[in-house]
């Protein structure tokens, strides 16, 4: 019995890469989609080796949105899954500064994301099942003065993706928003994360597996995060605001 | 970063690099004054730590191709062992030499010429290796094979990554018919008698002992020996032989904190050694033994490093030549019983004939043992140092942290060849680890 194929955006990321080899073992063809992907010939090699399924590569750039209904047409075959890794930390001091730049913090987290997830969702509905997966971020729960950047453009997509659940839960797709906290990856290779409260990708990719197999609708990777969150949640915003955080 | 081996001990502050490709690695390469590769971390102690630049290879870790009628399997480096057993064993596959965990990478087995349990048998990790791609200190990527750059080829296996960067290899893997191992037992009371066992093993595939290093008096050297062969078709009942290579997932344990010191002492250790034998003596037969069971029993326990406490452990592994086995063996057995630490699991082990300029092994018997760190057991560490060079006998770089330059040197006259072959290729300046510092390799 052959597995439906599940869709990776942004396959380049490290978690993107975890992702794609957890759904590949799982015996599911993948789709990887990413800016240059011939540059992923040789991940698809190796996926191929590695678990016998096939994988395709297709060019996708998340913040071209006027091409996102033209990339989903053309894909093979309309995947059963959808994830979407796509993201974009920068330089909170940059973002400052740089309105460029910032920009594209908020265009990489926010609009690129829910705009090929719209798209996909359309499609899902009109077939009347699926699964789309977000990776949002814990940063999104409340604005901080160190990333706020990107936490609203992660507060922007979380909020695209529950109201998105609201309007496919009777329509047969489900939609899962993923918070990681912290991840050892690329983005945050150099900095001295607390080894408790950072996740490995390949962590990431499990829990992801898992709550799509159980139709979850959000998730911390790390169960630590839910708690942590809640207590940064209550806080007074009288006392945040002089918070160093 | 703080960075230390699998033994946890020395723990040094370096920097570390995680290249994601060939590029990045270059130019790490060409911007670095002097720099180590590192793998998965579970050589034991220093040796792929690099101060100023060790280099993380998990990243580059993509399988290239397979021939499905060689069994020839090429990787990159930071691929585990354990992954070419994921994606190879259903097919029938098995890596031809696997040291007792399966959480290294191809680049960490090449750079150590790491050993298995059939060393008798099929030699070093070299025996499966066909060619390794190395990126030099000028960022060249050259191949080196027994035809190609033979010097460079030898000296890299067993070379402890500091002949360049292992970036690929071609090896050949071994077919297998199903995913178990036929295993017999045999209780030795006594160092004679566990060697004779594995003299009259010689045509056994694989063996092993585990051995009471507490043992005294007429039990020095008590240990069980385990054989094993790869299990064929008929070995199975029907049900299973209809899925060969299906092995059920067990329970992972963990061990989530450092426990206390004091947990392992002479007693708890005396009482363990003590039921381990009796328990294993009493089943003395035959048994099916599914690989990751018989390969990697401590695999099972994620972190067992963890054990000896946050001062951390170092292990003793030495090499003795068959002639004077029997009186090194006796002679460092008696030593660790007098102190009173020995460890969980001693591992006592024939070695068959070795190539290599600079790898490990050589005809006669192995002993591995780990200590928890402190004053005491160095001081006996370095009296079994002086038992082993009294035998004619070398050390495991893999497993050292703590031994000297003079004790290396002593050992081994391969040694100051080594160090002229890095001096004269430009490389004793360029790899470095902390090892290499301390031993002066």
């Amino acid at each position: 019995m052959t597995k439906p194929p599940v869709l990776i955006l942004g396959a380049r990321s490290d978690i993107g890469k975890a992702v794609a080899h957890k759904f590949a073992s799982l015996g599911h063809p993948v789709q990887m989609a990413a800016r240059n992907a011939t540059a992923l010939e040789a991940d698809k090699t190796d996926m191929e080796l590695r678990h016998g399924v096939p994988v395709t590569l297709h060019e996708f750039d998340a913040l071209a949105t006027d091409t996102h209904e033209a990339f989903a047409g053309a894909l093979p075959q309309l995947p059963q899954i959808a994830i979407c890794v796509v993201g974009l930390m920068g330089q909170q001091t940059e973002n400052e500064g740089d309105i460029e730049a910032a920009t594209r913090v908020m265009r990489s987290n926010y609009e690129g994301p829910a705009s090929i997830l719209a798209v996909l969702a359309n499609r899902f509905e009109e077939r009347g099942n699926g699964t789309l997966v977000g990776i949002s971020s814990v940063a999104g729960e409340r604005g901080r003065a160190t990333n706020y950047v990107y936490g609203s453009a992660k507060a922007g997509f979380t909020a695209f993706l529950s109201g998105l659940r609201n309007r496919l839960s009777k329509r047969g797709v489900n939609v899962v928003t993923v918070l990681p906290g912290f991840v050892a990856t690329q983005m945050t290779d150099g900095m001295e994360l607390p080894a408790k409260l950072t996740a490995e990708p390949g962590e990431v990719a499990d829990a992801i597996a898992r709550a799509v197999e159980r139709k979850k609708d959000l998730i911390y990777v790390r169960r630590i995060w839910r708690v942590i969150m809640l207590i940064i949640r209550s806080i007074p915003e009288r006392i945040f605001k002089r918070m160093e955080i | 970063m703080k960075l230390s081996g699998w033994g946890r001990y020395p723990v040094l502050e370096a920097r570390i690099h995680r290249p994601r490709s060939v590029e990045a690695l270059r130019d790490l390469v060409l911007r670095e004054p002097n720099l180590i590769a590192r793998g998965n971390g579970r050589a034991y102690g220093d040796c792929a730590i690099n101060r100023s630049a060790t280099i993380e290879t998990l990243h580059l870790n993509r399988m290239i191709a397979f021939d499905p009628k060689s069994g020839q399997l090429v990787a990159e480096a930071g691929v585990l062992l354990g992954d070419i057993i994921s994606a190879f064993l259903p097919r029938g596959w098995f890596p031809l030499v696997t040291p007792g965990t399966k959480f290294v990478t191809l680049g960490g087995a090449i750079a150590a010429d790491v050993h298995g349990k059939n060393h008798h048998k099929d030699g070093s990790f070299r025996a499966c290796v066909d060619w390794i791609d190395v990126m030099g200190h000028d960022g060249e990527i050259r191949q080196f094979s027994r035809k190609k750059d033979a010097t460079l080829f030898d000296y890299t296996l067993g070379g402890m990554g500091l002949t360049g960067i292992i970036l690929r290899a071609a090896i050949r893997l071994r077919p297998i018919e199903t995913a178990l191992i036929r295993q017999t037992t045999i209780a030795a009371p006594n160092l004679k008698s566990v060697m004779a066992a594995f003299e009259a093993a010689q045509g056994a595939t694989y063996s092993v002992a585990w051995i009471d290093c507490l043992g005294t008096g007429g039990n020095l050297g008590r240990s069980l020996v385990m054989l094993g062969e790869h299990a064929t078709r008929s070995d199975l009942v029907p049900k299973q032989a209809r899925a060969p290579f299906r092995v059920k997932s067990k329970r992972k344990l963990s061990i989530p904190v450092d426990l206390p010191a004091f947990t392992l002492n002479s007693l708890t250790l005396r009482a363990f050694n003590a039921f381990y034998y009796w328990a294993g003596a009493r089943k003395t037969d035959v048994q099916l033994v599914d690989w990751d069971s018989y390969f990697y029993p401590l695999d099972a326990i994620l972190g067992w490093n963890r054990i000896y406490g946050s001062k951390g452990f170092a292990q003793f592994q030495c090499a003795l030549p068959l002639d004077r086995s029997e009186a090194g063996l006796t002679a460092l057995l008696a030593e660790i019983a007098k102190a009173g630490s020995g460890s969980f699991l001693a591992v006592l082990k024939r070695f068959g004939k070795q190539d290599g300029a600079f790898s490990f092994p050589m005809e006669g018997y192995t002993l591995a043992l780990d200590f928890p760190v402190n004053t005491k057991t160095l001081e006996l560490l370095g009296r079994l140092d002086q038992i082993t060079l009294d035998h004619g006998g070398r050390f495991y770089l893999a497993k050292d942290s703590r031994m000297s330059a003079a004790t290396l040197r002593a050992s081994d006259p391969r040694v100051a060849d080594f160090h002229a072959h890095r001096m004269s290729q430009g490389l004793a300046s360029r790899f470095v680890s902390a090892q290499a510092e301390r031993l002066a390799l």
